[in-house]
């Protein structure tokens, strides 16, 4: 004993505690568990590596995976990630630390949590900010609840279905058990105007599973007419320069925080962000931070209205949620202060650019149509191929790209972020052009 | 830590900037104040997709961006800065290879193909049959990214085994008083109604007050085990026979699994679904309030469900389940066997060492954690004194007022990588401020003194809250 890094405890240090406690042995503490429950073989693990050999296994599977350069979006984004951010986020005050409900030693948490509000906030033109949720599907199917939570005796949510496939599983998922009924639709206003009865929400995206930036003109009006309430799925990028959901009359915001500079990770940990007018704010799940003030008058931050939240409410708590993502929400914070206004708006600009001149390209190798064609589209778009998808794909994994993501209609998806060179797009329109498919 | 007053809103001036980026690739174009965007295309539907209000964000440079949240972190408490007593949280070391390794998978994106990810797919595989081993389950689901998320997917798990029965009247489940508040919570949001079962006076859950619970209209019952008094359900082999015979399914809230790492699995004690705390039994860091990962373990007749809830996005939490498989190699299989004896050790080791000063309602041997109800003799000091007082002398405080069975509950948990001196010295000072307690009450009532900012008026929070910054 005494010979692994994490544990301190030497032989003496063991004796000295049986002592104190009066038993004979550490195996005298499980004296209340039934002996027949005490697995007394071995585990079936490696044996304990050191640091060394960790380092080195990791870095063997790491070496398995193919590294791909991205034209993929669909919910994850390859945005670049300055450095200063995961050189902040790494610090210890910041990573080990626990929830701050003790909030005298964790001002720092709660700033930071504070200014991500705000920022959230600003970007959406909402009025109240949650501190995050698990992620933009979550923090949707979150919202849907809210829909119905904030609306009495009503239980239906229109659902576009041009939301992300990821989100659709999810908003599904969480329907499915809560008796929640979804109607799925190409159409909302349709769907609206036809009316039901207990129309509760109507969630549709601000940019599309195609990448169209949607007009949800006069949209808010005929959902408020019905007496339901408006979700806009957004990505806070994009908020920079689409419009915003408070522009559209949204009542509630949701989107997921990794376009703003969390790596891609293969899906994670991401950030969900939750924001609503202020009507709504004691509906709001999750952890919120308010501003106060301390005994000598110093401005002072806590977790506030927690009598929306589990660990008060029980069964009777607006969600279940405990454990958020803060410190993805410090990562876009930072992201975000590192950026500013004018940051924002050149990266929008540089991905708009770069996926105008790829869709460009790719149409006049003759390969594609447009199905869309005259719609607005930011870094995403879609396109109908005049070729076997499946070759296409490998054609491009074979080169070293990662695109042309299929849809359910059979069109293909590009994004090109400001990551993304001239070169590399010049390269991967050369091995489209090329390819025998 | 010092007092630092700044929010990033504060500082900085208009065209001060902190980004870097590559000129334009492809075109040059000045998009600056321009909702409209694309030239030549000026109907006025599509002009309207852009945004024309303001985009109001901080405009500061690098160094200011650096220094400002550097002194926000010093406002912090961290495992690394502090001990961290903080009952059934966990709140063990974060080992600082974890976090080395996780960079080089950084570029992955979750869509790719599966012949491109052969290496995520290892680790999954590796952590899949590694907690199979661990708990005595089948197999692991990892979409769930906390705790709550695990026990809400497992929940969901419980109702695809009955609904593919045809057993749609078990819409009940039952919950111990002693449970995490995410328990009940977690079952509303999955649909279920909740039956509470009381516990007896030594902290058990009472088998004579769950007998008449159970019957066809029970999907299963939650239970932590050791519970939220770190006493282990001794009758749970009874349970799991009862909830079984009515047709139920036993759900294991993985929060207390720390003392059982090494030692006990709740596979083999009759647990059908079970979640995991990566971020508390696998020393993943909790990051100020996550990202955690709650993977969600099934039994074999659970495993034909366990794809259908689509509870997250993508692959769940990667970044987090690839530090605690480091955790796990580190461990190894002669190590695994202490952590959770370590854990147990500690916090009989504090019991033993108070119970003359704080009131020990439950006497018996405990496992990871343990609850006092306040003060031996409390002389007017609250539990939220003493937890107080304790950031004054550089510890964080315990776990207050809950499990609710107790009014001035004190819920402490050591784990199991704090020394003897480490222990000793908390003890101490637990023993400094019940003697305060006697000597000098007003003091704790206005505790803490030596921290950034003392009490806040929370209430006035809550009435007249201020959610975000507003430039005066």
């Amino acid at each position: 004993m005494g010979s692994f890094a994490y544990f301190p405890h030497t032989e003496d240090d063991i004796k000295v505690m049986l002592e104190r406690i009066g038993v004979g042995s550490m195996d005298d503490l499980y004296s209340d568990v039934p002996a027949e429950f005490i697995h007394r073989g071995e585990y079936d693990l490696p044996s304990a590596m050191s640091e060394e050999e960790v380092r080195a296994w990791f870095s063997d599977l790491a070496s398995k995976n193919t590294s791909l350069k991205v034209f993929a979006g669909a919910g994850a984004y390859d945005h670049y990630t300055p450095s200063v951010i995961p050189y902040i986020t790494s610090r210890s005050e910041f990573l080990t630390a626990y929830t701050p409900y003790q909030c005298e030693i964790s001002q720092g948490t709660l700033r930071y949590i504070f200014e991500w509000q705000t920022m959230i906030c600003n970007l959406t033109g909402m009025d109240v900010a949650n501190a995050s949720m698990y992620d933009g599907p979550t923090a949707a199917a979150e919202a849907v609840r809210m829909c119905v939570a904030s609306t009495r005796k009503r239980n239906s949510v229109v659902v576009s279905s041009r939301l992300l496939p990821s989100v659709l599983a999810v908003l599904r998922t969480y329907a499915r058990y809560s008796g929640i009924n979804l109607v799925e639709t190409d159409d909302v206003y349709e769907a609206v105007a036809e009316g039901t009865l207990d129309l509760a929400g109507v969630i549709v995206p601000s940019i599309n599973r195609f990448g169209i930036v949607e007009s949800h003109l006069g949209l808010a009006d005929l959902v408020h007419g019905a007496g339901a309430l408006l979700v806009e799925y957004c990505d806070p990028s994009a908020l920079a320069v689409v419009k915003s959901p408070a522009e559209w009359g949204a009542d509630i915001a949701v989107g997921d925080g990794q376009s703003l500079g969390i790596p891609l990770c293969y899906g994670g940990p991401y950030v969900g962000f939750m924001a609503c007018r202020n009507e709504w704010m004691r509906k709001l799940p999750g952890r919120i931070v308010g501003q106060t003030v301390d005994a000598e008058g110093r401005r002072a931050f806590v977790l506030t209205l927690q009598a929306r939240e589990q660990h008060i409410r029980r069964e009777k708590a607006t969600s279940n949620i405990c454990s958020n993502e803060s410190l993805m929400a410090l990562w876009c914070t930072v992201y975000l202060s590192l950026m500013g206004p004018e940051g924002m708006r050149r990266v929008n600009a540089l991905c708009y650019e770069g996926s105008h001149y790829l869709h460009d390209a790719l149409l006049a190798t003759g390969r594609f149509t447009d199905p869309f064609e005259g719609r607005e589209f930011l870094k995403e778009f879609a396109l109908k191929p005049l070729c076997d998808v499946k070759k296409l794909q490998q054609a491009l994994l074979d080169a070293g790209f990662f695109g042309a993501l299929e849809t359910e209609e059979g069109y293909v998806t590009f994004c090109v972020t400001e990551r993304r060179t001239r070169a590399e797009i010049d390269q991967l329109v050369k091995v489209i052009k090329e390819a025998a498919l | 830590m010092k007092y630092y007053d700044k929010l990033i809103f504060e500082l900085g001036r208009k065209g001060r900037c902190g980004f870097s980026l590559p000129a334009c690739a492809v075109r040059e174009s000045d998009f600056a104040g321009r909702p409209l965007w694309r030239t030549g295309n000026s109907s006025e539907l599509s002009a309207s997709v852009w945004r024309e209000s303001p985009l109001d964000l901080p405009e500061v440079s690098e160094p200011d961006v650096v220094r400002h949240y550097t002194n926000l972190s010093q406002m912090n408490f961290g495992v690394d800065t502090g001990f961290y007593p903080l009952g059934s949280c966990t709140m063990k070391y974060n080992p600082k290879i974890n976090e080395e390794i996780v960079s080089q998978f950084n570029g992955i994106h979750p869509l790719q193909p599966a012949e491109t990810v052969k290496g995520v797919q290892a680790v999954y595989d590796f952590m899949d049959k590694a907690l199979a081993e661990i708990t005595g389950m089948k197999h692991f689901t990892f979409l769930p990214c906390a705790g709550a998320h695990g026990e809400l997917t497992g929940l969901m798990l419980m109702r695809e085994y009955h609904m593919s029965r045809g057993d749609l009247a078990r819409t009940k489940v039952i919950v111990p008083d002693s449970a995490h508040g995410t328990n009940p919570a977690s079952a509303a949001v999955c649909g279920l109604d909740i039956v509470v079962v009381k516990s007896r006076p030594d902290g058990l859950v009472d088998v004579e007050d769950l007998k008449p619970l159970l019957g066809p209209d029970i999907a299963g019952i939650m239970m932590t085990n050791p519970n939220t008094l770190g006493l282990f359900e001794r009758d749970i082999k009874e349970i799991a026979a009862l909830v079984h015979e009515c047709g139920g399914l036993l759900y294991y809230d993985g929060a207390n699994m720390n003392p059982l790492l090494g030692m006990v699995r709740p596979g083999d004690m009759g647990f059908d679904i079970m979640h995991l705390n990566l971020h508390k039994t696998f020393s993943t860091p909790h990051g100020g309030g996550g990202p955690g990962s709650g993977p969600v373990g099934v039994a074999e007749r659970i495993v034909p469900f366990l794809d259908i809830p689509r509870t997250s996005g993508f692959h769940g939490n990667f970044g987090i389940i690839l530090r605690a498989c480091a955790y796990i190699l580190s461990l190894g299989r002669e190590n695994i066997k202490l952590a959770g004896k370590f854990a147990t050790l500690g916090a009989n080791y504090i019991k033993e060492s108070l119970k003359d000063c704080y009131k020990l309602p439950i006497p018996t041997v405990c496992k990871h954690e343990f609850v006092f109800d306040g003060l031996a003799e409390p002389n007017g000091v609250s539990t939220l004194d003493v937890a107080k007082r304790l950031l004054d002398y550089g510890f964080h405080a315990p776990t207050i007022y809950f499990p609710l069975l107790f009014h001035q509950a004190i819920m402490i948990e050591p784990t199991e990588t704090e020394s003897l001196e480490t222990l000793d010295a908390f003890i101490d000072v637990m023993r400094v401020i019940a003697r305060e307690a006697a000597d000098d009450p007003e003091m704790l009532h206005s505790a803490p003194h030596n921290t950034p900012i003392g009490r806040p008026d929370e209430t006035t929070a809550a009435r007249q809250p201020i959610l975000k910054y507003v430039k005066s």
